[in-house]
């Protein structure tokens, strides 16, 4: 088996802010292998962005802080690291594309000028060098007329095309860690194919780790080899996606699951989970989602679960699971 | 963008045509004789009259006007009628003294308004922060007069390190080749003059410098917190960059785009702030000059400064609108 290339263990980020202490990630663990697509999935405010940005060093602070947990990268806890050893691994080591390609390039600034300043934050080559790669790597995304497009500005580029550009950008130096933060969610659906599978093609090509962030387990099936769950910032679930789609056992993964539509005839009505998420500055206790639950027990108002492992490679945070445990304890 | 610039100065022509219309019916908008109100009440015919002959006042307006631009364009801004001197070779000597006066209160303003303003943002609720905007919001409100009296009273009168007036000691030897003595003393190498001529312009220059510093650190400010919140900051982050550049590179060029719009606004309100600076501080200048000649009803300068300072401040505006151009990429000139 291989070693891990990020190994998270129970990170907990928190905001501190006038209204309570918003706990944004909290016991969070996951690990991912060199050259392997971890997909983290999750409601909207569950806490994905935060622990992606936790993992770049890159928590807005004040308010938010690193509470507690280890961050290894390649054995090394990036929450020891100076700011300075951030800054070298950001954009080098691990390199993120966010959510919406519109507003993440900067304006004023052409695509050669932000490709170059990337390759030339973290290599001595020259100007000429960084151009001639920042090139191919636009023409390996699939760029067209690259020569005439990479001295031009980001409002005249199309979203997918923006999307490319930035991919281009987190690649040029060759990241061991790719994280993707909902690359797809701001873009047609066509365009969303064409980028996933855009992905797929640079990870065949560059052999990294891929973290992909989503709220959409369609992509997660498309390009995932294992599936953290997310909700009100907590890991519910964690396993093979394979494993998940055919033995999933949260209650919050099923309802996620019976949530897809389906594309078969029939005009049963998509099943949705009621209730919202909680406010994570006032969170219930025992379970958090609890008050969502459709097997919710007594027990579930008062004890919070831990992670249980329940196979090999699947864990839970839920006490339907836990009762064998618990039951050892006693 | 060099058709765009030629098209812009095309574009110039009517306005300075309109400009000129303006200042030339300056001196038949006076109600009553334009050559009694000039000479005063104890004028005699015969003095009018000649005055009258002397600046063409017998002729139709068209051929008056015809007149006075054909003057202005062979560089004839007329003579004065107090000293007789010619308008042209006085404001040779005066508009550099307030040109250089004014881009030495910009200059100071932007250079200490845009620093003031980005540590603001970047160090917001600090007390640098707090320190600053309090006093940004001292310099906007406070009259330009009362500071520059009270800073002749501080550093002239209290301490005696600084000249109340003037632009030079007289006696200072130095040879002027442009007659902005700051560059003149440079280029001669005159080191004494350059410490004189600095010593002169820091009062002043600091009085004019006031208001358009604390705007311009607001606007910053304010223009700086928006921008540190957008996605490509992070990005900019992300990709592993030094937060140096970001800040004064990916931020600040982004952020200076409203900054810019109230500079060039503000060049404007300074030409007007010159008139009261270079009349406390006595400064030789072209506010000065246009002052003592609205005093003494000295029409023929008042009319010529005016449509200088009226094309300067067109041509500042056409500069500020090719900056923008530089700052943003996305504008479009069609
Ligand atoms: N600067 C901040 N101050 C206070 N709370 C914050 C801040 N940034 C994020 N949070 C909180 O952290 C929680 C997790 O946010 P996060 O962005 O990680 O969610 P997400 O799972 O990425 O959601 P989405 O799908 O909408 O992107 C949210 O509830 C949010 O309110
Ligand atoms: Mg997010």
């Amino acid at each position: 088996m291989k070693a891990a290339l990020l190994e998270v263990r129970h990170l907990h980020t928190h905001f501190f802010t006038k209204s309570g202490t918003v706990k944004a990630v909290d016991d969070v663990s996951f690990s991912v292998k060199p050259g392997e697509t971890l997909g983290i999935v999750g409601e909207s405010g569950s806490g994905k962005s935060m622990t992606a940005m936790s993992i770049l060093g890159l928590i807005p602070s004040p308010p938010g802080k690193i509470v507690s947990g280890e961050i290894l990268f390649k054995g090394e806890d990036l929450l020891k690291k100076s700011e300075k050893e951030m800054r070298q691994i950001r954009g080098k080591e691990i390199s993120m594309v966010f959510q919406d390609p519109m507003t993440s390039l900067n304006p004023v600034f052409t695509i050669e000028k932000q490709m170059v300043e990337t390759i030339r934050a973290h290599e001595k080559v020259s100007k000429k060098q960084a151009f001639e790669r920042s090139l191919d790597l636009l023409h390996l995304v699939g760029i067209p007329d690259v020569k005439k497009r990479i001295k031009m500005y980001p409002h005249e580029f199309s979203g997918g095309m923006r999307q490319r550009v930035m991919i281009a950008m987190a690649l040029s130096c060759n990241p061991s860690l790719l994280i993707a933060d909902e690359p797809t969610t701001a873009l047609d659906v066509t365009i969303q194919a064409q980028i996933l599978e855009l992905f797929k093609k640079m990870q065949d090509e560059l052999n990294m780790a891929i973290i992909m962030i989503t709220h959409d387990l369609g992509v997660v099936a498309e390009v995932c080899d294992e599936v953290l769950v997310m909700y009100a910032g907590k890991a519910v679930e964690m396993t093979y996606t394979k494993q998940l789609f055919d033995n999933g056992k949260h209650p919050y993964t099923l309802g996620l699951m019976q949530s897809i539509p389906k594309i078969t005839p029939n005009k049963e009505k998509l099943e949705v989970i009621e209730g919202l998420p909680p406010d994570l500055r006032r969170l219930p206790k025992g379970c958090h989602f609890a008050p969502r639950c459709k097997y919710v027990m007594e027990r579930c108002l008062i004890e919070g679960p831990d992670m249980t492992k329940v196979s090999e490679h699947h864990t839970v945070r839920c006490l339907l699971y836990e009762k064998t445990k618990k039951a050892v304890k006693q | 963008m060099l058709k765009y610039i030629l098209r812009r100065l095309a574009m110039l022509i009517p306005v300075l045509i309109g400009v000129s219309i303006i200042t030339f019916s300056l001196i038949h908008l006076i109600p009553g004789d334009p050559a009694r109100s000039m000479l005063g009440e104890k004028a005699s015919e015969a003095q009018l009259e000649l005055l009258r002959e002397e600046l063409g006042l017998n002729d139709s307006y068209l051929v008056q006007y015809g007149r006075f631009i054909s003057n202005i364009l062979r560089g004839d801004l007329g003579t004065s009628i107090q000293s007789k001197e010619s308008i042209a070779y006085e404001l040779a000597q005066k508009l550099p003294a307030t040109i250089e006066l004014s881009l030495f209160a910009m200059i100071l303003a932007i250079v200490v308004g845009v620093l003031a303003g980005v540590i603001s943002a970047v160090k917001q609720y600090s007390w640098f922060d707090h320190l600053s905007m309090t006093g940004a919001l001292f310099g906007v409100s406070l009259p330009i007069f009362w500071l520059g009296l009270m800073m002749i009273w501080l550093f002239s009168v209290q301490f005696n390190i600084l000249p109340p007036s003037g632009r030079m000691t007289t006696g200072v030897h130095l040879e002027t080749i442009t007659n902005f003595y700051l560059i003149d003393s440079l280029l001669t190498g005159n080191w004494e003059a350059f410490k004189d001529v600095l010593q002169h312009i820091l009062l002043p220059g600091i009085a004019l410098a006031t208001i358009p510093m604390a705007i311009i650190a607001r606007m910053t400010r304010s223009s700086m917190l928006e921008v540190m919140r957008q996605d490509y900051i992070r990005t900019a982050y992300a990709k592993g960059l030094k937060r140096f550049i970001i800040i004064f590179q990916h931020a600040l060029k982004n952020a200076f785009l409203p900054v810019l719009t109230v500079i060039g606004l503000q060049f404007g309100t300074l030409l007007g702030g010159a008139v009261l600076t270079e009349t406390i501080f006595s400064w030789p200048g072209v506010g000065r000059y246009v002052y003592l000649a609205v005093l003494g009803r000295d029409y023929p300068i008042v009319q010529s400064t005016i449509l200088i300072i009226a094309a300067i401040f067109v041509f500042i505006n056409l500069l500020t609108d090719i900056l923008y151009k530089y700052f943003d990429p996305r504008i479009k000139y069609n």
